[in-house]
This record gives C-alpha cells, sequence and structure tokens, in this order.
C-alpha cells in the first residue's frame, strides 16, 4: 500500500474511533503514528503537541497536516487532514439530515431534555481544569474574569477578543524589548 | 449571500479558535448563535450532546452541523444544507492548513522568539475565561427551565448539573456514560 493510502486510512481510523476529540485523541494517535507505523519519533511527537496546541484550529487535524507534510509534502498533509475530518463529517451529516424537527418527537425532546444540563456541566468542568494549569495568581485573575464579562453580559465576540490579547502582547513584547536595546546602549 | 457568509464566520473561527474543542466551541458559540442566528442555544447544546456522543473533533461537528442548518434555515434544500456542511467545515480548517505550512516551511526558526512565548501564556488564561462564558451563556431558560415558570424542569436541571460536575470532576466518570445517563433521567422524568 503506498503511503498515501497508508496515512488516509491512519488518519481514518483516528478520526473514526476517537470519542471525546481534543486530547482523548492523544493516546490513539501516539500509538498509531509513533509506535505502530514509526512516521515520528516520541521526542517529535511531543513537540508537535505543543506546536498544535499554540496554533489555532482543530488539535488532530494540524498533527495529521503536520505527519503528512513531513512524510509527502503537500498532498500528504491534504489527504491525512483529509482522512481525519472524513468520518466525523459524515456522521454528523447523516445526523443533520435525519433527525430534522425533532422537538416533535417526544421521548426524544425527553431525553435532550436532561442531556442539555449535564452539557453544560462537561463545559464547566475543563474550564475548572484548565484554572489549574494556566497558571492562575491573584494579578492575573482579572484577565479570565473580564473576558468572561466582556463576552457574556457585554456580547463580545471571542474572534475580537483573542486578536486583541495577541495584538495588545505583541506590541507590549515589541515596547518592551525596545526598553531593553535602550538600556543596554546606556 | 448565506454560502459568503459561512465561509467568512468559520475561516474566522478557524483562525482565531485557540484553545482546542472548548475553546473553539465559544468562539463558534458567539459566532454561529449570538452573532448569525444560525442556531438558538437550545440546538447548539444538543449539538455539544451530539458531539460528545459520536467520535471525532468537536470543532469539525459544530461546524458541520452549523453549517448546514445555516443553509436549510435559510430556505434551501438538504441537498444545498449538505453543501453548506461541506463548505463550513471546509473553510474552518483552511486558516490552520495554510498556517501549519507557512511555519514548517518558514517560522520554525522564529519558534523560540520570547514575544511568541509572551503571547501564548497571555492567551492561557484568556481562554479560561471564554469556557466560562461559553457556560455562563449555556445557562438559559431554554436549558436549564425558569424556577417561576417550570419549577420541576429547574430543579431537576439543577441537580442533572451538579451531579454531571460531581460525577465527571471528583469521580472521573466517563463523560459519555454520564450524557446516557442524564438522558435516560431525562425519559423517565419528563416523558
Amino acid at each position: 500500500m503506498s503511503i498515501y493510502a497508508e496515512g488516509f486510512k491512519t488518519c481514518f481510523k483516528i478520526g473514526l474511533f476517537t470519542l471525546g476529540g481534543g486530547y482523548a485523541m492523544i493516546p490513539i494517535m501516539q500509538h498509531e503514528i509513533v509506535e505502530k507505523h514509526k512516521w515520528l519519533s516520541e521526542e517529535d511527537f511531543i513537540d508537535i503537541i505543543s506546536l498544535s496546541q499554540a496554533l489555532p484550529g482543530i488539535f488532530a487535524v494540524n498533527m495529521s497536516i503536520y505527519v503528512g507534510h513531513k512524510l509527502k509534502g503537500l498532498l500528504g498533509a491534504i489527504l491525512f487532514a483529509l482522512g481525519m475530518i472524513l468520518p466525523s463529517f459524515t456522521i454528523i451529516l447523516l445526523i443533520a439530515l435525519c433527525f430534522h424537527n425533532y422537538s416533535q418527537w417526544h421521548w426524544l425532546e425527553a431525553i435532550f431534555k436532561g442531556i442539555r444540563p449535564a452539557v453544560v456541566a462537561l463545559i464547566a468542568v475543563p474550564c475548572v481544569k484548565m484554572w489549574k494549569t494556566a497558571n492562575i495568581k491573584l494579578t492575573t485573575i482579572w484577565v479570565p474574569v473580564l473576558t468572561a464579562v466582556l463576552i457574556w453580559l457585554v456580547g463580545i465576540s471571542p474572534v475580537w477578543i483573542i486578536v486583541a490579547v495577541v495584538a495588545g502582547t505583541f506590541l507590549y513584547g515589541f515596547v518592551s524589548k525596545l526598553d531593553d536595546e535602550k538600556e543596554d546602549k546606556l | 449571500m448565506i454560502f459568503i457568509e459561512l465561509f467568512y464566520t468559520f475561516f474566522l473561527i478557524g483562525l482565531f479558535g485557540f484553545g482546542g474543542g472548548y475553546g473553539m466551541l465559544s468562539m463558534i458559540q458567539g459566532e454561529v448563535v449570538n452573532n448569525h442566528h444560525w442556531l438558538t442555544t437550545q440546538e447548539f447544546t444538543d449539538v455539544i450532546a451530539i458531539s460528545q456522543m459520536t467520535p471525532g473533533p468537536i470543532g469539525v461537528n459544530a461546524a458541520t452541523f452549523a453549517g448546514y442548518r445555516a443553509v436549510v434555515n435559510a430556505g434551501y434544500s438538504p441537498m444545498m444544507g449538505s453543501l453548506g456542511s461541506a463548505l463550513a467545515t471546509f473553510a474552518e480548517v483552511l486558516p490552520q492548513f495554510l498556517l501549519m505550512i507557512i511555519i514548517m516551511k518558514v517560522l520554525m526558526k522564529y519558534w523560540h522568539h520570547p514575544v511568541k512565548n509572551m503571547i501564548f501564556s497571555a492567551l492561557r488564561p484568556t481562554i479560561v475565561g471564554l469556557i466560562a462564558a461559553a457556560t455562563l451563556l449555556l445557562m438559559t431558560p431554554e436549558n436549564f427551565g425558569s424556577p417561576m415558570v417550570t419549577p420541576w424542569q429547574f430543579w431537576v436541571s439543577v441537580f442533572l448539573f451538579a451531579s454531571t460536575f460531581i460525577g465527571t470532576f471528583y469521580f472521573k466518570i466517563n463523560p459519555i456514560r454520564m450524557i446516557c445517563m442524564c438522558g435516560i433521567a431525562g425519559f423517565l422524568l419528563y416523558y
């Protein structure tokens, strides 16, 4: 089997069998990509996790683009990414096509009425967990609080908050670096 | 034109969707529910529930579903809706594809630049705020019922919310199992 077909198949498998998305996919990707096919070394794999996390977009897709591009260039990147996306795309499209006007199916609506509060709790949990990993202290606590208030009460889109943070930090980093250089000269 | 709007919106979501699945969800919520009204809060919550129960990345699931509904709600056929799905998903993945290729070809040498590290340490607490906002925005009467109008649904919802939070956070119960149990509870209590 060519490496294109092999890569597409592997990514398709990862996309098809990982529930929960994101970080839940890491151990399966590690098994397939590092241990089984040896497309990446263990160190490469860890570097790529941090690179994928630092970049915007879907983590698993970033991973497949990296591996595909490393092995076979642009075409590899396209095929690997396609393999990763296709299973969930197909499943969700089928659900969207079939589940039309489901609010009229009373038993299904009853089930979803029970599920909705659970979903909200499932989003609250990573928020609490990330609170620890983001290393939030008394001096930085205003950042998440202000962000939440601006989105929740003021109605600002998260897109613009991310843009503001990136642009603001970039400018700040640039200016403080200029200051350092001035001090070095004095 | 709905297709151009879809493409532009999901391109933005893909370009600024930092922080993985949940960070991205708040982005999608902001644009798809609050800004464009393609989905109601209720439908959006259902998409997340379905995403939790089906395989694959949440970002892909949400784009596929929202793309379909946006086009069908605008009065087009399910066929065109499928096209909307494909377009939204493509638009969402395109920015990261281009960025990844550019970074692998050119930007790798700036990877350890201090300003880059500064930006990402500033982004981390912001993402926490983003997810907190997503949680708060989902706590609506549509999802929880209201204590005045539908007290039964409201208190059942509060109980299910609390048990899911405690169950997955402290007892490490699998989220899918938790969703199934709450679905069964909903069926027994409401039907």
